[in-house]
């Protein structure tokens, strides 16, 4: 098979079913075997006996114990008896090892007595208030008092008082009386999230959680203590009072709100979205969520989401039928390309659809309008073909690689979940990190070379890291330097490849990790493009020069000629020139005009780096079609609105940063008339003359996993069996799927899924399905497929290795001008953000970092305002010393509210960097 | 015979006004144990210190020589000298560390040498501000005679002491807290096993601790021979010991008694020692080491002051402080008050302990303000009993540490010993006492 | 003062270097203070509770302000200075008296008219245990054992012991403080350690620098006859 010959290492991680005595690794690990309640269990090695005991079929309750934390064995609910040559005593099992030889009971009457006298002593003091508490009815504290606590209570003094729900950030509460110092949450904040801004406060009965005063709990990560809770202390403010855990159920899912795809279960109540919670997917988010991901689900139930088509009539956008609006669509954009040609239209967006969706639009635009202007990407990621060329990585591999190279933006900022897991890796098991960027990120404390480089010098500094002999642009540090040249020449290194500045063109740190990837021929990377299903988006194909399944257009011409009819001539327009085009008042030099524009749920003026030049284009287009789910700024110029599912609306899959595919859940019915975007593709094509022939969810999957060959292998079967919960990587290696640990119906920690495990008790397993019928029979897990017929053409190549990129030659500086560094910050004026009540009043105000000796220089005092202009538009922000930053660059954040005018105004494409001037107001 | 003949091994210096000073240590043979430990080997060092079998004065009496053997296994890297002294009672370091803290420094100094330590913290009780200036004083000036330091007294051996505040938890006294506490955080109890600290202690690495007035110990054994120690005494008890005594006798104090060669009833009644009970009055009961300890009545007053003889008879000789209460003492108040200190002092990371001590105080308050009911009785035995399981001695723990299983000592006493008493404040509705 | 933007609330430093926060409150001399005693331990965070006492011999208590200072001092956060001062009796988070003044009732007190000294000290000095009088002089305080159990009923003033204590000689007491008439002996609330560490690793930090070497190389040294010895078969352990 031509595409198996190219080097690209989906996952390495051998199937290992949850009983396997097999470890990650995949040698075989070291058993124990010891007695448990009379009967012979095995154990690994290390294993403490809370968690050997569960796997062997015996539940010992808990509080504290949480396995992705280690053990402090506090709360003594998990007391069993142990015998030890001293005889027997009282053991925590979640802090004992398993021993060869050992005898451990967990029912005697012994037991049974300490673990009554450790619920009694725990409710003495806590309220009895289930009945308003958000915690009722799926409490491990109500539960096991019910399974082994005493009938009635002998406390008869009064309990502790504190004041009710103190709120210790926007988001989360703390009702103090209801805690039973598990310290789950501050082991969480301390130990996974690496922000201790919640600790224990005083001693003995009086301790209690808290935060420091006027320094909340701003971590990104809180919401996880919320769902680690074993009681009702800490409450999220989104979910207070908003359902009765007996009335919601729920569906197995993934988080489409950045590109790591956590697994989530999304829970409803009466078609509304009422809760997520983390799913411990072991190659991905071990649990984890971030806030954002956690509560992003507010923006489906928004009261003004579109249920309707619309189309513009004498100026006004007014409701019609589908197919109307179907037909106005398509006679606006065949008007466009009977005038100038395919190339006239122009699709940006789709990091919002599903596989399926994007796949259905690809093959829409490309096979049957022909355009190839197609562009899941804003301006602000990487060239696709080098997203996609390089080899990957998995999120595993990253955390058990030797080294990483970050050249990448904020990743606690960008990509939470895959921060925590770097994190974890470094603080853990000593993962070497370099840090190649602008200005100091939240993992700088963490890295062992953090190497600064202004504005421009990615390429260079890369250079200078792989070859001892070049030199390093300023201001790298020469110790750092040797470090980092040390740790990338040996080893096993991933590079984690993103956009540190959208102010740079991605062209040059794309090339910068291409430096990297000829002088380090082993190296893996991981492509850190962030906004949702964006890696699903390209590799169905929706970028200029791309087809689905990661080949070229070149390479993939005659296979998909061969299945769709037809393929563009010509690689087409990428988002910003498609943007121009629109914009360009007369007949630009790279084509035709830019007349017709679809937009897929995206929205430039927000997320496009030079807002300005998106703004002409929106007005410049003849014709505006955009596929949306809630009003927003582009549905308010568009010509045609048409109404789309949104999460958890519909099934289908994803593919995140590493190239794995998850399956998403269908929990909501989309409101109104709103349809999925695949359908909305489907039949569209029919009124543009055209079939996709894609009758279903299912349908679009089937000629996914036949056509696109990155995708080859993993078919519905494949994802749909159990092992496969945590989805596959893409592509499979010859030898296999990698599939999961993770049984799916036992959650890591049951005190956090006390829903999801209650719905498996029921019978009905918390996982998405695709549409259609479930596809019977065991899934065939060989990827190496032979081609379906004799006499079809030679299945195309998937891209591999660096490609030829017009590298754009930075101008020398103007020692009188400033650079800019614009960076992504989590919570900004983006629709995922504004969308989502719980949210939007996070979004902080951005100062313009300077560094201290550039301030002194100008006489500008750190606090102070300060402008920044460049030829054709300015700024103005507050000054703050930043000594991390390069001398003469200033870096600010993107899209957050300034004390003037926005970032998005100052940068402009085409530019390689963004010189400025700085001044007084 | 009250006292016997046995030589004063630790407060021999004491009846000066200026023990504490480097010139009266010297003096009076200050740091000839450290020159003579210097001349040997530390393994004959050691072997004397086994050979003494000088038992550890923080409470455990867990012999040094042995735990120091252990580790000479598996080399140590700390040897940290616990000052915090707050067993209730309990008053006796407190003596020797603002007495006589160039002893101290030298007991800890032939330690170090005998275990090959280099760093050695002194942890010293908070409230001991006076102790604390006054061991910082001696070591500063140890340091200026070159008994501490690079290259002792010219031997080659190099050892840096840091004396090293607490700040009021009596948990701290606690071996594992301790150390947590000395890495800076609060003194929650590490969990044993595994954390030994021999084998896991500060920083991770293998940790000798030892009791101040263990180490005050050193000097003499180094100077007259293990044997010579081991000769003072009886069975696994040798030497002598510091007695702390206080409550209802005429004269409190801490007194260095032979081990085993008095009896408890001496040591309140001599007149060179307790003097007796004031106002002729009667003994009701006594504690007889530290309130973690189970109480004695009268009629167990001739037990000889020995580890194993307290031990075997039910209850332990801890920390050396015995508490006498006369025949005018409410035991439900005495418990209820020993019971809040626990419940102040617990660390409140377990379960038991922390809700437990809280539970239980309030209880053992109500029935001593006259809200008691009958069957509080058997509630607070049974509360007792989930802590420790069982009610024996030594007792088992549903806790992490020690603390947890101390709480039923007092309360189980008071309630075996003087149940009567308990009907009679539940039936008049308040103390017969007041 | 300058608006460093600093490494933002919560950043993990925690795991590397510590004084990167800038500190803000305390003095040069408690400064210069903290940084020698920090120098004395292996790990910055082990200097936690004696750096707590120098900003209380500065502040009389733990202020905010200082605490945020200790934070950057020994690499944690602000909650968990909190957090770990909260847990000492002796390390006070809101303002106390100039007199800290703790009567002790614990067993061997009790039994010498301990909660009597205690009932008189409230009802002479107008506040409850735990309450500061009034005029900002004394903070009362109902103490555990303070280990002077033969001078019962114990009394401390800022940890100074004044000896077994009646209801006159503790009014006599109250008034002499309030008039500084001991001053002398007993420092204002917060002074624990008068006596500065002179010699020593302070003396001479080449010599510190060496020794800490020479620890290290013996520590290792040992690791590596450790792993040896595991290595080595059975027979060999016992002959050495
Ligand atoms: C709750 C508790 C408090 C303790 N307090 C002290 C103390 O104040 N001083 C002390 O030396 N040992 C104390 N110990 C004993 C120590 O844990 C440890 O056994 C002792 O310091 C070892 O020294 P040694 O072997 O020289 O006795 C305490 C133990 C417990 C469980
Ligand atoms: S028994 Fe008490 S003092 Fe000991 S660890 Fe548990 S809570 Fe802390
Ligand atoms: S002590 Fe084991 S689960 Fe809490």
């Amino acid at each position: 098979m031509s595409e198996r010959t190219t080097a690209s290492p989906g996952s390495s991680s051998p199937d290992t079913g949850p009983s396997a005595a097999t470890g990650v690794e995949g040698a075989p690990v070291e058993t124990v075997t010891f007695t448990l309640d009379g009967r012979e269990v095995t154990a690994r090695k290390g294993e403490m006996l809370i968690a050997a005991a569960e796997r062997a079929g015996t539940f010992i309750p808990r509080f504290c114990y949480h396995p992705r934390m280690k053990s402090v064995g506090v709360c003594r609910m998990c007391l069993v008896e142990v015998s030890s040559p001293r005889g027997a005593s009282l053991q925590p099992s979640c802090f004992i090892e398993a021993q060869a030889g050992a005898s451990v009971v967990t029912d005697s009457d012994k037991v049974k007595k300490a673990q009554d006298g450790v619920l009694e002593f725990l409710l003495i003091n806590h309220p009895l208030d289930c009945p308003v508490c958000d915690k009722g009815g799926e409490c491990p504290l109500q539960d096991q008092t019910l399974a082994y606590g005493p009938g009635e209570s002998r406390f008869v003094e009064e309990k502790r008082h504190f004041e009710k729900p103190i709120a210790i950030s926007e988001l989360v509460l703390l009702d103090r009386e209801r805690c039973i110092q598990c310290s789950r949450c501050t082991r969480f904040a301390d130990e996974v999230a690496g922000e201790a801004q919640i600790d224990f406060i005083g001693r003995a009965e009086a301790l209690e959680v808290n935060t420091f005063p006027e320094l909340p709990f701003t971590s990104y990560f809180s919401g996880n203590t919320v769902q680690i809770c074993p009681v009702g202390a800490l409450t999220a403010v989104p979910y207070r009072f908003a359902a009765r855990p007996w009335d919601l159920d729920q569906v197995e899912s993934t988080c489409t709100t950045c590109a790591v795809g956590c697994r989530v279960a999304v829970q409803s109540s009466s078609n509304r979205a009422t809760r997520l919670l983390g799913i411990d997917a072991d190659p991905v988010n071990h649990g984890w969520l971030c806030d954002k991901g956690r509560f992003a689900f507010e923006a489906v139930n928004a009261e003004d989401r579109l249920t309707e088509p619309l189309v513009r009539k004498d100026g006004a956008l007014v409701p019609v039928s589908w197919y109307e609006a179907l037909r106005a669509a398509a006679s606006g954009l065949k008007a466009a390309t009977s005038k100038d040609g395919a190339e006239a239209v122009g699709v940006i967006g789709g990091a919002r659809l599903t596989n399926e969706g994007a796949y259905a639009w690809a093959k829409l635009a490309k096979g049957v309008l022909g355009t190839d202007s197609v562009d899941a990407q804003m301006g602000d990621g990487l060239p696709a073909e080098v997203a996609l060329g390089l080899p990957r990585a998995t999120i595993d591999q990253t955390a058990a690689a030797d080294t990483v190279i970050v050249l990448a933006g904020d990743l606690r900022e960008e990509l939470p979940i895959l921060f925590l897991r770097l994190r974890s890796a470094i603080v853990d098991r000593g993962l070497s990190l370099v840090e190649l960027s602008p200005r100091a990120t939240a993992l700088t404390p963490y890295a062992e070379a953090s190497l600064r480089y202004g504005p421009g010098g990615a390429v260079d500094l890369a250079r200078a890291v792989v070859d001892d002999a070049a030199v390093a642009p300023a201001p790298a540090d020469p110790d750092a330097l040797v470090t980092a040249r040390r740790l990338a020449g040996a080893g096993d290194v991933v590079v984690i490849v993103g956009r540190p500045s959208l102010a740079e063109d991605g062209v040059l740190v794309a090339e910068a990790a291409q430096v990297l990837a000829r002088a380090l021929p082993a190296a893996r990377f991981l492509p850190a493009l962030r906004r949702g299903n964006v890696h699903g988006a390209l590799d169905m194909g929706m970028a200029p020069g791309l087809l689905p399944g990661r080949v070229t257009l070149d390479a993939g011409r005659e296979w998909f000629a061969h299945a769709w009819g037809s393929v563009p001539a010509e690689r087409g327009r990428d988002t910003a020139a498609m943007l121009a085009a629109a914009a360009a008042a007369d007949e630009p030099a790279d084509g035709p005009r830019l007349r017709a524009l679809v937009v897929l749920g995206a929205d430039p003026l927000t997320d496009f780096p030079d807002r300005r030049l998106a703004e002409r284009a929106l007005e410049g287009a003849d014709f505006v079609v955009s596929v949306a789910s809630s009003p927003g700024p582009v549905t308010e110029r568009a010509d045609v609105v048409l109404p789309a599912a949104e999460a958890h609306e519909r099934p289908g899959t994803t593919t995140n940063i590493e190239g794995r595919i998850s399956r998403l859940g269908q929990k909501l019915v989309s409101p109104g008339q709103s349809w999925p975007d695949w359908m909305i593709a489907s039949e569209l094509a029919m009124h543009l003359d055209g079939d996709l022939g894609l009758e279903s969810v299912a349908a679009v999957w089937d000629e996914v996993e036949r056509l696109a060959p990155a995708y080859r292998g993993i078919s519905r079967a494949v994802l749909d069996s159990p092992g496969a919960a945590d989805g596959v990587v893409a592509p499979v290696p010859t030898s296999g799927v990698s599939i999961s640990r993770r049984a799916p119906a036992a959650p890591l920690d049951p005190i956090a899924f006390p829903g999801v495990e209650s719905v498996e008790r029921q019978g009905a397993p918390p996982r998405a399905g695709l549409a259609g019928t479930p596809t019977a029979g065991h899934a065939a897990l060989s990827g190496a497929g032979s081609n379906a017929h004799d006499g079809d053409p030679v299945r195309p190549a998937v891209l591999a290795g660096p490609v030829d990129l017009a590298v754009p030659s930075v101008p020398p500086s103007d020692r009188y001008s400033m650079r800019l560094v614009a960076a992504r910050s989590l919570y900004d004026l983006g629709e995922a953000v504004s969308a989502v009540p719980a949210l939007a009043g996070l979004v902080g105000t951005a100062p313009l970092r300077v560094h201290p000796l550039d301030l002194d220089e100008l006489g500008i005092p750190a606090g102070g305002s300060v402008r920044i202009r460049t030829a054709s538009a300015s700024a103005v922000l507050t000054a703050v010393a930043d000594a991390s930053l390069p001398r003469r660059a200033v870096a600010a954040d993107f899209n957050v509210p300034l004390d003037q005018g926005t970032i998005a105004d100052l940068i402009e494409v085409g530019a390689p960097v963004v010189e400025l001037r700085m001044e007084s107001p | 015979m009250a006292v016997t003949e046995a030589p004063k091994i630790i407060t021999g210096r004491l009846g000066y006004p200026d023990s504490h000073t480097l010139e009266r240590s010297l003096a009076t043979g200050g740091y000839d144990g450290l020159r003579r430990a210097l001349t040997m080997t530390p393994e004959a060092v050691a072997h004397e210190v086994d050979t003494a079998s000088l038992l550890g004065r923080g409470g455990a009496g867990f012999p040094a020589g042995r735990k120091w053997a252990m580790l000479r296994k598996n080399p140590v890297t700390y040897l940290v000298v616990n000052g915090d002294e707050s067993e209730p009672a309990t008053f006796k370091d407190h003596l020797l560390i603002e007495r006589d803290p160039h002893q101290l420094i030298e007991g800890v100094l032939i330690a170090a040498f005998a275990l090959q330590v280099t760093q050695v913290f002194i942890f010293v009780r908070g409230e001991f501000a006076l102790g604390l200036e006054r061991v910082q004083a001696a070591l500063n000036d140890a340091y200026a005679y070159g008994a501490v330091g690079a290259d002792i007294f010219g031997s080659g051996f190099s050892v840096d002491i840091v004396v090293h505040p607490g700040a009021g938890a009596y948990i701290c006294g606690e071996e594992t807290a301790l150390l947590e506490s000395l890495e800076g955080k609060r003194g929650f109890p590490r969990i044993k096993p595994p954390f030994f600290p021999a084998a896991i202690g500060l920083y991770g690495e293998p940790t000798v601790v030892n009791n101040v007035e263990t180490m005050s110990n050193l000097p003499w054994i180094v100077l007259n021979g293990g044997a010579a120690f081991a000769a003072l005494g009886e069975g696994r008890s040798t030497g002598t010991r510091l007695f702390a005594l206080a409550g209802h006798v005429n004269h409190p104090g801490v007194f260095e008694l032979e081990m085993v060669k008095t009896t408890f009833h001496d040591l309140i009644h001599a007149p060179v020692l307790g003097g007796g009970i004031p106002h002729g009055r009667a003994l009701k009961a006594f504690i007889p080491g530290g309130v973690s300890a189970p109480w004695f009545g009268p009629d167990q007053v001739d037990l000889p002051l020995g580890q194993d003889e307290v031990g075997a008879a039910g209850s332990m000789l801890g920390s050396g402080s015995v508490v006498v209460m006369d025949d005018h003492t409410c035991p439900v108040r005495a418990s209820w008050r020993i019971t809040k200190f626990f419940a102040r002092e617990s660390c409140g990371q377990c379960t038991p302990c922390r809700e437990g001590s809280g539970w239980l105080e309030r209880i053992m308050a109500r029935i001593e303000t006259g809200y008691g009911r009958e069957q509080d009785l058997d509630l607070l035995l049974d509360a007792c009993d989930n802590i420790a399981p069982g009610l024996s001695w030594p007792p088992q723990q549903t806790t992490i540490c020690v603390l947890g299983p101390s709480i039923p000592s007092s309360i189980v006493s008071a309630i075996e010993m003087f149940r009567d008493e308990f009907l009679v404040h539940i039936k008049d509705e308040g103390c017969p006492y007041e | 003062m300058s608006a460093e933007a600093g490494t933002p609330i919560g950043s993990p430093r925690r795991d590397r270097g510590s004084d990167a926060l800038a500190i803000r409150h305390l003095s040069t001399d408690t400064l210069d203070q903290a940084r020698q005693v920090i120098s004395l331990y292996p790990e910055p965070r082990s200097a936690f509770i004696p750096l707590c006492h120098l900003a209380q011999q500065q502040d009389g208590w733990l202020t905010p302000e200082a605490m945020r200072d200790i934070a950057g001092l020994v690499g944690v956060t602000p909650a968990e200075v909190l957090g770990t001062a909260s847990f000492y009796d002796m390390l006070h988070t809101e303002p106390v008296g100039r007199h800290v003044v703790a009567v002790c009732t614990n067993i061997a007190c009790l039994l010498n008219g301990a909660a009597e000294l205690l009932e008189h000290a409230e009802a002479s000095l107008g506040v409850n245990a735990g309450g500061t009088t009034g005029d900002g002089s004394v903070t009362l305080e109902e103490a555990e054992c303070l280990a002077d159990c033969d001078q019962a009923p114990c009394v401390q003033v800022n940890h100074r012991f004044v000896g077994a204590q009646t209801p006159a000689s503790f009014d006599q007491l109250i008034s002499e403080l309030r008039t500084g008439a001991r001053s002398e002996d007993i420092p204002h609330h917060g002074t624990l350690v008068r006596v500065r560490r002179s010699t020593g690793l302070q003396a001479d930090p080449s010599l510190v620098a060496a020794e800490r070497a020479a620890m290290a190389e013996a520590q290792a040294r040992r690791t590596e006859a450790a792993e040896a010895a595991k290595t080595a078969p059975d027979g060999a352990r016992g002959s050495s």
